[in-house]
C-alpha cells in the first residue's frame, strides 16, 4: 500500500513537471522567436544562441552534480547516488551533444567556420568526450556490481580535471592566438535578450529536471525487477531441492 | 615503513615477470618507433620544420607507447586471478597503486629513450645540448600521464574492451599534460631560457601533484570487490 502511494505521488509529480517544462519551453519559445530583438550584426541565426547557451549551462551543471552524486556514492554506497549518477550522465551528455551541434551551426554562417580551437570549444568537446568515456565505462564493465564504483572514481577524476584543461587550453591559446572572431557572446547583452536567455535556461533545467527523473524511475523500476527476479530464481530452486 | 616495502615489492614483480619475456616493453619500443617512422612520411625534415613538429612527434609517439603499457599493467594480472589476489591482500591499497606507477614509468622511460634515439638519429636533430631540461621535462610529462594511466589502466582492466577503454579514458584527461608537455618540449628544444616556458613546467608540476594524490586516495575503489 505505501509502495503504491510512493509510484503514485512520484508519477504526478512527474506529470506536473511535464506541465510545467511543457509550458516553460512554449514561453520559451515565443521569447526567442517572437520577444527577442534581431541582433545587430549576425541577424536571425543569433537566436541558435538562446538554446546553445543554456544547454551548455545545463551540461556543465550536468556534470557537477555527476561529480558529486559520484562522491556521495563512494562514501555512502546508495544506489539512489548511483543511478542519479548513470542518470546526469545520459542526460548531461544528450545536453553537450547539443551544444556541440547547434554551435557549428550558428558559427558557420556568423563567422565563416565550422570550428575552431579556441578554449572554450575545446574544453567543451573534452566534456563531452568525459561524458562520453563514462557512459561507454558503465556499459562495458563486466561486474555489473563494480560498475557504479568504477564509474563513480572516473567522474571524479574527469571533473577534478575540468578546470585545469580549460585553464591550460585557454594559457595555449595566448600563446598561440588565433585571428578575433567575435566579441564573445556575453558582450553587451539587452535586457531583453538577459530575460529570453534566462527563461530559456530556465526551460531547459526544467527539462533536465524531467528527463533525469524519468531516468532515476526508470532505474528504480529496473532494481526491483532485477530483485524480482532474484526472488523468484531463487523460491524455483528452493521448491526443486524441497 | 611498510608501505615501501609494498612498494618495492609490486615494483620488482612487475620488473621480473616483465623481464622474463620483455614483450611489452619491446611492443612499446617497436610502435613509438613506427609512430616516429610514420611521421617523416608528413613532412619535410628541414631545421625549421623539425624544431616546429618534433616536439609533438615525439608526445605522439610516447602518448601511443604509454598506451600499450599501461594496458600491461593490469591486463597480465588478470590471469590466476592475481588482481583479486593483489585486492585480498592486507595492504594500503595505495602502495599498490605507487608500486605500479613506478613499474609504468621505468618501462615507458625505457621505451621514450628508444624513440628520442630514433628520432635525433632520422631527423638529425641533437638532444644533447639541452638534455639535462629535456630529460626534466620529459619526465614530468611522463609522471603525469603516468598517474592517471595506472588508474584508468586498472579501471579498464575491468572492462568489455579493455585495450580500447584506456585511451577513451585517458586522453580527454590527459589534455593538460600533453599541453603542457608539448609547450615545455618546445621551449627546451628551441634553447630558450627557463623563463619563458616555466610557466607549463608548473602546469606539469600542478597537474602531477593534483592526480598524484587524487589517484593515490581514489586507488582504493578501483581494487576493491
Amino acid at each position: 500500500m505505501a509502495d503504491r502511494l510512493k509510484i503514485m505521488t512520484q508519477k504526478f509529480s512527474q506529470s506536473i513537471l511535464l506541465i510545467i517544462t511543457t509550458a516553460w519551453l512554449l514561453v520559451a519559445t515565443y521569447l526567442i522567436f517572437l520577444y527577442a530583438p534581431q541582433e545587430m550584426t549576425m541577424g536571425e541565426v543569433q537566436r541558435i544562441f538562446y538554446i546553445h547557451v543554456p544547454a551548455a549551462w545545463t551540461a556543465f551543471l550536468a556534470y557537477f552534480i555527476l561529480f558529486g552524486a559520484s562522491v556521495a556514492y563512494l562514501w555512502k554506497r546508495s544506489p539512489g547516488a548511483d543511478a542519479l549518477a548513470q542518470a546526469c550522465g545520459e542526460v548531461g551528455f544528450t545536453f553537450c551533444t547539443v551544444v556541440l551541434v547547434t554551435g557549428p551551426l550558428w558559427a558557420k554562417p556568423v563567422w565563416g567556420i565550422w570550428w575552431t580551437w579556441d578554449a572554450r570549444l575545446t574544453s567543451t568537446f573534452v566534456l563531452w568526450l568525459l561524458f562520453v568515456s563514462y557512459l561507454m565505462l558503465r556499459s562495458y564493465v563486466l561486474n555489473p556490481g563494480r560498475a557504479a564504483t568504477l564509474a563513480a572514481v572516473v567522474a571524479i577524476m574527469g571533473f577534478v580535471d575540468v578546470p585545469i584543461v580549460y585553464m591550460s587550453i585557454r594559457w595555449w591559446r595566448t600563446q598561440h592566438p588565433q585571428p578575433v572572431i567575435a566579441g564573445g557572446e556575453g558582450s553587451g547583452l539587452d535586457a531583453s535578450m538577459w530575460v529570453t536567455l534566462l527563461v530559456s535556461w530556465g526551460a531547459l533545467l526544467c527539462l533536465y529536471a524531467f528527463l533525469v527523473r524519468e531516468r532515476l524511475a526508470l532505474a528504480a523500476r529496473q532494481r526491483e525487477l532485477s530483485a524480482l527476479r532474484r526472488e523468484w530464481s531463487a523460491t524455483a530452486a528452493k521448491e526443486e531441492r524441497g | 615503513m611498510r608501505n615501501l616495502k609494498i612498494i618495492w615489492a609490486i615494483f620488482a614483480k612487475d620488473l621480473r615477470l616483465e623481464w622474463r619475456h620483455r614483450e611489452t616493453l619491446a611492443s612499446m619500443c617497436v610502435f613509438g618507433l613506427l609512430v616516429v617512422f610514420i611521421f617523416n612520411f608528413a613532412f619535410e625534415p628541414a631545421r625549421e620544420e623539425t624544431l616546429r613538429l618534433l616536439p609533438g612527434l615525439l608526445w605522439i609517439a610516447f602518448a601511443f607507447a604509454g598506451i600499450l603499457g599501461f594496458n600491461r599493467a593490469f591486463a597480465a594480472e588478470r590471469e590466476n586471478s592475481s588482481l583479486e589476489g593483489l585486492t585480498l591482500a592486507p595492504v594500503d591499497p595505495g602502495a599498490i597503486y605507487v608500486g605500479k606507477l613506478l613499474a609504468n614509468l621505468l618501462f615507458l622511460g625505457i621505451a621514450e629513450a628508444v624513440i628520442v634515439f630514433a628520432a635525433s638519429l632520422w631527423y638529425n636533430f641533437s638532444f644533447l645540448p639541452v638534455l639535462g631540461r629535456f630529460v626534466l621535462v620529459v619526465f614530468l610529462g611522463t609522471l603525469g600521464y603516468a598517474a592517471v594511466g595506472t588508474v584508468f589502466g586498472a579501471v579498464s582492466a575491468n572492462t568489455r574492451m579493455r585495450e580500447v577503454m584506456l585511451p577513451v579514458l585517458q586522453f580527454p584527461v590527459a589534455v593538460p599534460i600533453f599541453i603542457g608537455a608539448i609547450e615545455a618540449t618546445t621551449g627546451v628544444l628551441r634553447g630558450e631560457p627557463l623563463s619563458v616556458y616555466a610557466g607549463w613546467v608548473n602546469l606539469l608540476a600542478g597537474f602531477c601533484v593534483v592526480f598524484l594524490v587524487l589517484s593515490y586516495l581514489l586507488f582504493e575503489y578501483v581494487l576493491e570487490e
